[in-house]
């Protein structure tokens, strides 16, 4: 369902997928190298300096207008965790010249800029601009304050923190304003050469590439010396010894209850499809058994939801309720894992989580970023290419989600809950 | 059915309005795997005054009751419906704004099961004491979680500030109190007033053939009996061209605070010129208030923003207004600068390479726009309910002038029609 073409390139793979759904022609560029404490935050004010400012475009407005000479082309950079990994992601996204009445040649100019942004950044001396430096590193301190403001990340944030003590995954993404003292636009722009230099870099483009010589333009304008293989995924396992329980306040109107799971089901496992129709039935629809008994039965909440992560293997259940219903909302989610450890679902519900999920994935091949998102974790499957999700998902019987539901232990409950409530 | 193409940009719309008034909107897209369904009433949070369909006086319902409406559609008698999409592995959903309340679908097969169930379930109300109290504790749930969110806070906070009278200064999910007063009958009154064909839209965006579902619709329509055709009475509230009030503020325990500036306007009545001053306001803002923009760049500079600068323009029938909004350090010094930087519209020119660029920068955002089967369908409705084919928005783009650009942004900011809302840290305790 996704026609990618994966060419090995001087310094990158090339991954060019061909789809006729968008009026735009989309470029991902990905990095990946091991989530660590020390450098997480030189990775989190790396995007923040190199959208300001580059050889050619020198100040953060010559870098935008130039984005917006070309139909209002969009770019942007991030990080982001995935297992003990941290991935550095740019997107650019162009209308397709297709579309355009004047023939001009926006899609050889976007390719040059996207390789300018992440190859030729502003340098003074031998470092970043120092200015731009010491201003980013106000703005990421900003956004790391403003998460305080949304209780939903910060009860999530402060979970992980309390779950995943004394490993690495606990590192927060956006990194630590403490950091900043400590970064250098000599020494960040150091850590941004082994970045560029050393790490294993994906390029992926989606969008009608018929008739438009992309391949050729990435090849002209892309460069880069040597490549390195993908990682592996492989993430550190940790068995609970005493489940946690953690109560915080804030001046807040509603409580977030939420709680951290080990699932020991890991994306490259056999049972990993099993996870994803266990999760399906308890929590990650509006079908599922936490909206329905949390939600629709008792009232006590407006979400209730569970998600998973593949790679480090958690499961995570998030509900906003009011601070006096804790005991009940707690008793009522942990009943719902219980009837998963025992088979307490019918045929019916298997059958309908499959086609949910299939659902979700196929939604998703209508999707650029999705599409890529999907095809960059495949390449951490340690199976050969026999990945056709559907009919894993189909093939998926009681006895394996029972299995994996078996397989879940519950680690830490947190609840951030009203300051001198009950 | 009328079969319209637009070459340009590659699309098809059918369009029928059906013996009831329903009316029909299929955009045909065999190239995607999904299909979105958007069954939308031209109804919303600001129609809390009108005339009972059948009565003869106008009466005045509770705060929130258009979004506790759109919860309560989807429980019936004996189950809810979002099971019934999700047996068939597609997700549901609705939302209410200020003008709207759809009702959606998406899925990957069964389209023609889909859209029946969409429409059935719309058009078959089921309310009962006992369910209507037992949502009230979902919805309290729910406005709690938006009263802890500063930027659901501040979007309302600079709007009561520009608006004295008009419903749109009123949350759309009413408020704890407001919702306790909600009874059956209200659903019901409403039900029968806003949810008649001849004031809703369906629209399909997707993997389907437009003949054979335009068929599905026809039939089930037929199969349904409705009132006549009637006009609906709303009551129109008089708002002045001012502001309300300069400026207020809200404590709140946040740990950065933040400052809306609000522009309100008084939108035309005709459709072309409406369109117009959409897409010139956004131009403008964007022009001005995105990162490539100068007075972005003055913000930057004077470290008054921290990369969290927003902006939005909101248009509809009775009311209009635009907004600029950011987390600052220094939220009094952001008004400062944000109300002299607004001045400087008055007697504004642009360069025509200025003017190029903005242009070019709106037309890829459209394009973009066009990428999600979602944003075409609830789009295509709503303009439709305005009087305004979306699909045209490229071409009005295209030849929208200079010189209309200037006109409208001299006339725009006035000396009372600007405000400021801050959200403030609460004062220490000892």
């Amino acid at each position: 369902m996704m026609n990618e073409t994966v060419i090995e390139k001087q310094g990158y793979r090339l991954h060019m997928i061909q789809s006729n759904k968008f009026k735009t022609l989309h470029f991902v560029a990905k990095f990946i190298a091991p989530l660590s404490r020390e450098d997480v935050t030189k990775r989190a004010l790396l995007p923040f300096v190199m959208q300001q400012a580059t050889e050619n475009y020198p100040t953060s407005n010559a870098f935008r207008q130039k984005l917006d000479d070309l139909y209002g082309s969009t770019f942007s950079m991030d990080g982001s965790k995935k297992g003990e990994m941290h991935i550095l992601t740019a997107r650019m996204s162009v209308v397709n010249p297709s579309y355009l009445s004047a023939n001009e040649p926006i899609l050889e100019e976007a390719v040059r800029f996207f390789n300018e942004a992440l190859f030729a950044p502003k340098v003074v001396a031998d470092g970043f601009d120092p200015k731009i430096v010491a201003r980013e590193k106000q703005s990421l301190g900003q956004k790391i304050d403003s998460i305080k403001d949304n209780k939903m990340q910060l009860a999530n944030m402060r979970l992980i923190e309390e779950m995943c003590e004394g490993e690495v995954y606990k590192t927060h993404v956006h990194g630590y304003p403490e950091d900043f003292d400590h970064i250098t636009p000599e020494n960040l722009y150091q850590y941004y050469q082994q970045v560029m230099n050393e790490e294993p870099f994906d390029l992926y483009v989606i969008g009608d590439l018929t008739e438009l010589n992309v391949e050729a333009l990435c090849d002209q304008h892309i460069e880069r010396s040597t490549n390195a293989p993908m990682p592996s995924m492989q993430a550190t396992e940790k068995t609970v010894v005493e489940p946690k329980e953690i109560i915080e306040e804030e001046p807040i109107q509603q409580g977030k209850l939420h709680f951290g799971f080990r699932t020991h089901t890991h994306y490259s496992d056999d049972d990993y499809p099993a996870l994803h129709v266990f999760n399906a039935i308890f929590g990650g629809f509006p079908s599922s058994k936490l909206f329905i008994n949390v939600r629709e039965k008792n009232s006590l909440a407006y979400y209730a939801a569970s998600r998973f992560e593949s790679h480090k293997g958690l499961l995570f259940v998030f509900s906003g309720i009011a601070p006096a219903d804790f005991d009940k909302a707690k008793t009522i989610i942990l009943e719902q894992l219980e009837a998963m450890r025992k088979g307490d679902f019918t045929d019916e519900q298997i059958t309908e989580a499959k086609s949910l999920i299939t659902n979700q994935y196929k939604e998703n091949l209508d999707e650029a970023y999705g599409m890529v998102e999907m095809l960059y974790n495949q390449q951490f499957s340690s199976k050969t290419k026999t990945i056709d999700f559907v009919s894993n998902i189909e093939a998926v019987t009681k006895e394996a989600i029972v299995r994996v539901a078996n397989r879940i232990e519950l680690d830490t409950t947190y609840f951030l809950t009203q300051k001198g409530a009950e | 059915m009328e079969k319209k193409r637009y070459p340009q940009i590659n699309e098809t719309v059918y369009q029928e309005t059906l013996e009831n008034g329903l009316n029909v909107l299929l955009v045909p897209k065999p190239e995607l795997e999904q299909t979105y369904g958007v069954f939308t009433t031209n109804y919303g949070s600001i129609d809390n005054q009108f005339v009972p369909l059948g009565e003869m006086n106008m009466v005045k319902v509770p705060d929130g009751i258009a979004h506790f409406l759109e919860h309560k559609l989807f429980e019936k008698e004996d189950h809810d419906v979002f099971q019934e999409f999700t047996a068939l592995g597609s997700s549901a959903n609705a939302f209410t704004s200020f003008t709207k309340t759809a009702y959606l679908f998406s899925t990957t097969t069964e389209v023609k099961k889909n859209t029946e169930i969409l429409l059935n379930f719309v058009q078959d109300p089921y309310f009962s004491d006992s369910s209507v109290e037992k949502e009230k504790g979902i919805i309290a749930q729910e406005i709690q979680m938006y009263d802890d969110q500063p930027n659901w806070r501040a979007f309302f906070g600079i709007i009561e500030t520009m608006y004295e009278h008009h419903p749109v200064r009123i949350d759309i999910a009413g408020t704890v109190d407001s919702i306790q007063n909600i009874t059956k009958d209200d659903l019901y009154t409403c039900y029968h007033t806003f949810y008649h064909p001849s004031n809703m839209t369906f629209c399909l965006v997707g993997a389907f053939d437009a003949e054979e579902m335009l068929q599905v619709i026809r039939h089930n329509q037929q199969q349904k009996t409705f009132e006549p055709v009637q006009e609906i009475k709303r009551e129109s509230v008089m708002e002045s061209a001012h502001v309300y009030k300069k400026q207020a503020v809200l404590h709140m325990p946040v740990v950065t605070e933040k400052c809306m500036i609000g522009i309100k306007e008084t939108p035309t009545q005709n459709p072309d010129q409406f369109i117009k001053e959409e897409l010139i306001s956004e131009m403008i803002l964007d022009y001005f208030y995105s990162k490539s923009g100068a007075y972005y760049q003055e913000l930057y500079d004077l470290d008054l923003i921290d990369g969290s600068l927003g902006f939005e323009t909101e248009r509809q029938g009775s009311f209009a207004f635009s907004l600029i909004g950011a987390n600052s350090t220094n939220v009094e010094q952001f008004r400062d600068v944000v109300l002299r930087q607004l001045d400087t519209f008055k007697s504004y020119t642009f360069s025509e390479e200025a003017f190029t660029r903005m242009k070019r920068k709106m037309i890829g955002g459209l394009m973009r726009e066009m990428n999600a089967t979602s944003n075409i369908a609830n789009s295509i409705s709503q303009y439709h309910l305005l009087g305004i084919d979306y699909f045209t928005l490229l071409p009005t783009l295209e030849a929208i002038t200079k010189d209309e650009v200037e006109a409208f942004m001299h006339q725009w900011i006035t000396a009372d029609n600007v405000s400021a809302f801050f959200i403030k840290k609460e004062a220490e305790h000892a």
